[in-house]
This record gives structure tokens, C-alpha cells and sequence, in this order.
């Protein structure tokens, strides 16, 4: 929904979330979700926003809020509510309302050193309670700065100003969450400051409703917390389809020439589209793919990407379509081509009614209402695309693995025999149980997923951990490469063995970068042969239709499974009984274990 | 001047209260309706100083007594 993408209309927000909240619930496929808001003052204006931006994301919430003030003894005593309530997710709303022993000017260098460890004392011992409590994800508010300051200037250099105070326990919070992957830093002392600390911090809020900022201010808060915790479930975006003219440069290619194109250092309207440039570039690290969608001659387009001041060239793109078809007609065909919805998609148009047809008809593609071009950057950043929180190696190496995808179909045009092409390809794979060291990227997988994915259930780094730490569990990873390249951990099976001899698969996915290779008859081999070791009998399958698995309708069929229900939503139950034998099925791929 | 005010006023409470059949009079409370709490009329108060372009002041919202009181704060400050 436009309106819940920056910038926003604050006023029409407030005034209208009853009614978006209704819209919104209509959508089907939500992912429900228990966040317990634990607040430090009054937080039921942020969960009603909570509430809409992430329905927009997909996610249905139920909330638990605490009392009044009472985050620290919910978290630390705990309470009946709480406890039955088993949250997913816990977001802490702490401010600088929260802190209590400020340094005076009396103190000595010591005695601040011990406020210091008082006021992180009391946060640590939240977590680690919570922590040891459930398989949980914490969420935790930095502390913003305060408005006013005694010293002036000095308050930031000087132990005892509060504004110094703040930074070194911001340090510590940020020392914690670097030690610890489930917890995660909701960065306010940015936003305010983006939102302009004085307003942020008007005091009529706090002395009327004991809201510890100006309430329009609220929908920026809670649209960053919807970020995280998207990101966390895997509603990240994965790719840039982007326009040229306007867009990358300032200028019209086809009609200008591209020596009169403004990029580069020389003139400010060159200057703003490098930066741009430049941005988007380093999108790459993150493993974000760019790709060009734009109404050119393919020439045009190649030669205003050659252009010598620019520093995004023809191969940083994954796709380009520079042509005259209709660019909802390109989007999807690119989104065809790399195997991912269109909802994985940010366009940048400089163009409002080629961006407006786009939105119409291309389902869940996000379409920044940006304006002119010094803004380009900052209407896609607050945005939170690409929010990052569980980072794998994953996503540095990206760009390369589309990139041999390229390269493989290219060599696939030079076989008749497809079982042919697969051996020249010289597969080898490792498939064994889970290793701490690729925890990460499989609860990335399991978000991610979202086409070959049996049963779409999706585990945060807390439950993937509780699965590694369960001896009921088959938990295999499957990582493939060939003569192209490592496509790294590409595919995840879970099995919950059950009555001691009834293995139930609760998750099959695989990434569709590898779709067609096999790799599931190798998975399935594997699986088998774990299977026996533990004297399982019969394996059960699952399959849940949603919007986007229909790729696995008939997956099981095709493994040798027999159906044994299906109910009108399509639903299905299979079995294998491998108590009288198995006979592998991979043949392409040489499996390491 | 009035009776425009009551107009814009009465769509802001029927938006944040979900409830087309509101109708806001002079004498009207918070006991009148039924999702009127105190963490509602904060919202309330964000939306019709939006609604207006103005603000309130503390001890504006703190003793005003019904909307009747509120539509001449408004007057005076938007005049």
C-alpha cells in the first residue's frame, strides 16, 4: 500500500488506521506473529502503527504490552500473561526517560564509570533473562540524545554530560548485540535525529500521555521497527530493476548523445547522479542485483552505461532490457529470468506515470515515490528495502552466482541430452547435518524461500538453533557447486522423527537458483540413508499450497511418495515406506558427506 | 464559521473513531463515546490539530470540558 511506504502523510495515517487495518486484514497468507511490546513508557499508539505497516509486509501481529512502566519486571520477574503468551519477537521501548542515574558534576571519573555499569547492568540482565527463557528475537531501542545540554558543547566530550553518557551506553548496547545474532539494535537516536530532536522530544507529550515522543512523530518509529522485524522474516527486497534517462543520468541518451549526458564531477546536476551511481553500487555488498529497465535502443543504453564518469557499468547488471515494450512487460519477464516474484522488486522511474502503470500492474513490486534527483537517495534509503539483520556470505557473492547462472544456460544451448549437460557441469555436493557456521544462512533460506518450499514455514535464528540443539530432529543442509562456480547452501530439509519410527518433514526448500540439477534426488538419498540409521520405517511429506509453491504441486509423486489425503484447500499428506528398501535416485552429482 | 468547524470536526471523530454515526455537539464528553479513553484522545487531539493547523497548549487540553470548549479554542486560534 502506497501509503505505507515513506514518505508519509503522518495525519492521514493517524486518522485512517482503523480503516487501512481492515483493508489490510482482507489479504490472504499472512504470517502470524507474537511480539510482546515491553515498554519504558507509553507504547499503544506505536503498536496500533506496528500493527499496519506490518500487515502491509504480510505479517498478521498479536501483541502483549506491558503494564505501564513495567518492562523491567515483566522481563526480569516475568508474569503468568507474559509467559502464556510465548512470544516470537520482544520489543523493548526504552528512552533516555528510562535512565536514572545521570552523571552530576560532583561525580569523580569512577563513580560516573559505575552509573555506567548500573544503567547497562539493568538492560543485560532483561536480556539474558529473556533469552534464557525462550527461543526469542529482541528487538531493543538505543537511547536518542536528550534535548537540552548543561554543559553545551562540552555534554558530548565530557564524562559527566549527559549527552556523553548516552553515547558510551549506546557503545555498550551495540557491544551486546555484536555478541549476540537474536538481538537487534531499533537505531532511534538516528531516526530522531532525522525527524529533528526538538520535535521529536516535545515535552507535551510526556507531561500529558507520558509518550516519550511528539506522537506524529510515531509512525516513524514504528515503520522502523516493521523493518527489522520484515527483514528478520525474510520480506526484504532482493533486487533493483531500474531506469536509465533521468534516472542513472541526468539526460535522455537516445537524444542528447552521450557526451552531453550530466554525470561525473564537473557540474552539480553530473555530481547528484554519481552519488546515485554510487549508491546503488555498493547495493552489490549486501547482495542486492541490479538490473536496467528502460524505453531505448539496447545501443543507446550500453553506450550511456560506458559513459567514462560513470561508475555503474554494463557489468554490474544482471539483466538489461533497453527496448520499447511496455516496462510492466519487462519487469516481469526479468523477474522470470532470475527465477524471483515480482514482489522482490524496487523500480526507480523518474517518471510518475511510468511508475504508476508499473504499480497497477505488476503485483507487490515496491515503486519509491521519488522526485528530483538530489532526493533519489534519501526517499530509497528510509524506505528500509533492504534492511539488514542476518547477513551471510552469502549475500557478498550474489552478483557472481547470477552472474554463472548466465553462463550455465549458455552451455545448456549446447546439449541435446539434458542428463548430458548436467554431467558436464561436474556437480559436487556436501549434504550433511546442520553446522553452526551456516545456521545464519539456513534460517536465510527458510525466509527466503518462497517457490520450492513444501510446507512454507519460516524459522528466525532463534528456532533454527532450537532445531540444530533437538535430537528429534533430520536437519540436512545440502551446498552444490560445479565447474561454474560454489552456489553455497542452497537447499534445507527438516525432519521430526515421531513415534520412533515416523520421520514427519516439516521443511523442504532449495533455492531456484539450482532448479533442474537434481539436487533434490541427492537430498532425498540422504535423507533416506540418515533415516535408517535411526530405524525409521515411513517418512511423511507435507505439502501447503500458497500463492507461490505451485512449482512443488507434485513433488512428492515425483520422489516416489504415496499420497494418502488431500483436503479441499489442497493440502497433502504423503508416505514413504522405506522399511523394504530404497534405491537412490541421484546419479549426476558426487555427494560428499 | 461555527457550524463549518462542527463539520470538519465531526469527520476527524468519525476517521479516528471508525464510526460514521457520530454526530459532535457542544455539550458532547468523552462519555458520550465509547472508544473515547484517554489513550484515544490523544490521537484525537493530533488529528484536529492537523485538521486546523494549530496546536493546544498543556492547560488548554487539560481543562477543557467538552467540545463546545474545544470549538472555541479552535476559533480563537485559527481566526
Amino acid at each position: 500500500m502506497k501509503e505505507l511506504e515513506y514518505p508519509f502523510d503522518v495525519a492521514y495515517l493517524m486518522k485512517n488506521k482503523k480503516k487501512i487495518k481492515r483493508e489490510l486484514l482482507l489479504k490472504s497468507g499472512l504470517l502470524e506473529k507474537k511480539i510482546a511490546i515491553l515498554g519504558g513508557s507509553t507504547t499503544s499508539e506505536i503498536k496500533n502503527m506496528l500493527e499496519i505497516f506490518l500487515l502491509n509486509y504480510g505479517i498478521k501481529p498479536t501483541f502483549y504490552e506491558s503494564e505501564y512502566n513495567k518492562f523491567y519486571e515483566d522481563a526480569v520477574f516475568g508474569n503468568e500473561e507474559l509467559n502464556n503468551f510465548n512470544p516470537d519477537i520482544i520489543y523493548i521501548h526504552t528512552t533516555n526517560r528510562n535512565i536514572i542515574q545521570y552523571p552530576t558534576m560532583y561525580d569523580s571519573e569512577k563513580e560516573i564509570e559505575e552509573k555506567l555499569k548500573f544503567e547497562y547492568e539493568k538492560y543485560k540482565k532483561i536480556w539474558d533473562t529473556l533469552f534464557s527463557k525462550w527461543n526469542v528475537t529482541i528487538i531493543q531501542n538505543n537511547f536518542e540524545y536528550l534535548y537540552y545540554r548543561l554543559l553545551g558543547n562540552k555534554d558530548a566530550s565530557d564524562v559527566h554530560g549527559k549527552i556523553n553518557f548516552i553515547t558510551r551506553l549506546n557503545q555498550k548496547f551495540y557491544e551486546y548485540a555484536s555478541n549476540n545474532k537474536n538481538f537487534f539494535i531499533n537505531d532511534i537516536n538516528y531516526i530522531s535525529s532525522c525527524y529533528g530532536l526538538d520535535k521529536w522530544a516535545n515535552q507535551f507529550y510526556w507531561h500529558m500521555y507520558k509518550y516519550a515522543m511528539e506522537v506524529p512523530a510515531i509512525p516513524y518509529l514504528s515503520f522502523n521497527i516493521a523493518n527489522i522485524i520484515k527483514s528478520i522474516y525474510g520480506k526484504n527486497k532482493k533486487a533493483f530493476v531500474l531506469d536509465l534517462d533521468n534516472t542513472l543520468w541526468g539526460g535522455i541518451v537516445g537524444d542528447d548523445g552521450v557526451e552531453n549526458l550530466a554525470i561525473g564531477p564537473e557540474v552539480p546536476s553530473g555530481q547528484v547522479y554519481t552519488e546515485f551511481q554510487n549508491y546503488l553500487k555498493e547495493h552489490k555488498s549486501l547482495g542486492v542485483i541490479l538490473n536496467v529497465n528502460s524505453k531505448n535502443e539496447y545501443e543507446n543504453a550500453i553506450a550511456g552505461l560506458n559513459h567514462p564518469a560513470g561508475t555503474l557499468k554494463p557489468e554490474d547488471f544482471i539483466i538489461i532490457k533497453a527496448n520499447w515494450n511496455p516496462k510492466n512487460v519487462n519487469i516481469k519477464e526479468i523477474a522470470e529470468e532470475l527465477n524471483l516474484g515480482a514482489d522482490s522488486f524496487v523500480f526507480v522511474d523518474d517518471n510518475p506515470a511510468e511508475r504508476q502503470i508499473c504499480r497497477d500492474y505488476v503485483e507487490g513490486l515496491s515503486t519509491p515515490e521519488i522526485d528530483v534527483a538530489e532526493n533519489y537517495i534519501r526517499i530509497i534509503d528510509k524506505n528500509g528495502y533492504f534492511e539488514t539483520t542476518n547477513f551471510s556470505d552469502e549475500d557478498l557473492k550474489k552478483n557472481e552466482l547470477y552472474k554463472d547462472n548466465a553462463k550455465r544456460s549458455q552451455m545448456m544451448a549446447t546439449f541435446d541430452n539434458y542428463e548430458d549437460y548436467l554431467i558436464s557441469l561436474k556437480m559436487k555436493a556436501e549434504i550433511t547435518s546442520f553446522k553452526p557456521i551456516y545456521l545464519e544462512r539456513i534460517s536465510q533460506l527458510s525466509n527466503k524461500s518462497n517457490q520450492f518450499n513444501l510446507t512454507t514455514k519460516r524459522y528466525s535464528l532463534a528456532d533454527i538453533e532450537a532445531v540444530n540443539n533437538d535430537d528429534n530432529y533430520i536437519k540436512l543442509y545440502g551446498k552444490l557447486e560445479d565447474i561454474f562456480g560454489d552456489n553455497g547452501v542452497i537447499t534445507v530439509v527438516i525432519g521430526n522423527i515421531k513415534n520412533t519410527n515416523e520421520l514427519h518433514i516439516d521443511l523442504w526448500i532449495m533455492s531456484c537458483r539450482v532448479l533442474k540439477r537434481n539436487m533434490e534426488f541427492a537430498m532425498l538419498d540422504a535423507l533416506v540413508k540418515e533415516a535408517k540409521k535411526r530405524n525409521i520405517k515411513t517418512i511423511y511429506g507435507y505439502y501447503y499450497p500458497t500463492m507461490k509453491n505451485k512449482m512443488v504441486n507434485n513433488f512428492y509423486d515425483l520422489q516416489g511418495f504415496e499420497e494418502i489425503s488431500c483436503d479441499q484447500a489442497g493440502n497433502k499428506v504423503y508416505k514413504l515406506d522405506i522399511s523394504k528398501g530404497y534405491i537412490n535416485k541421484n546419479n549426476v552429482i558426487e555427494v560428499n558427506e | 464559521m461555527k457550524e463549518e468547524i462542527y463539520e470538519r470536526l465531526n469527520k476527524v471523530f468519525r476517521d479516528i473513531f471508525d464510526d460514521e454515526e457520530i454526530i459532535v455537539k457542544p455539550e458532547t464528553t468523552a462519555n458520550d463515546i465509547e472508544d473515547w479513553d484517554s489513550l484515544e484522545h490523544i490521537n484525537l487531539i493530533v488529528a484536529i490539530e492537523q485538521e486546523f493547523g494549530m496546536k493546544f497548549n498543556m492547560n488548554e487540553v487539560t481543562t477543557m470540558k467538552n467540545v463546545g470548549e474545544m470549538v472555541d479554542i479552535i476559533i480563537a486560534k485559527t481566526r
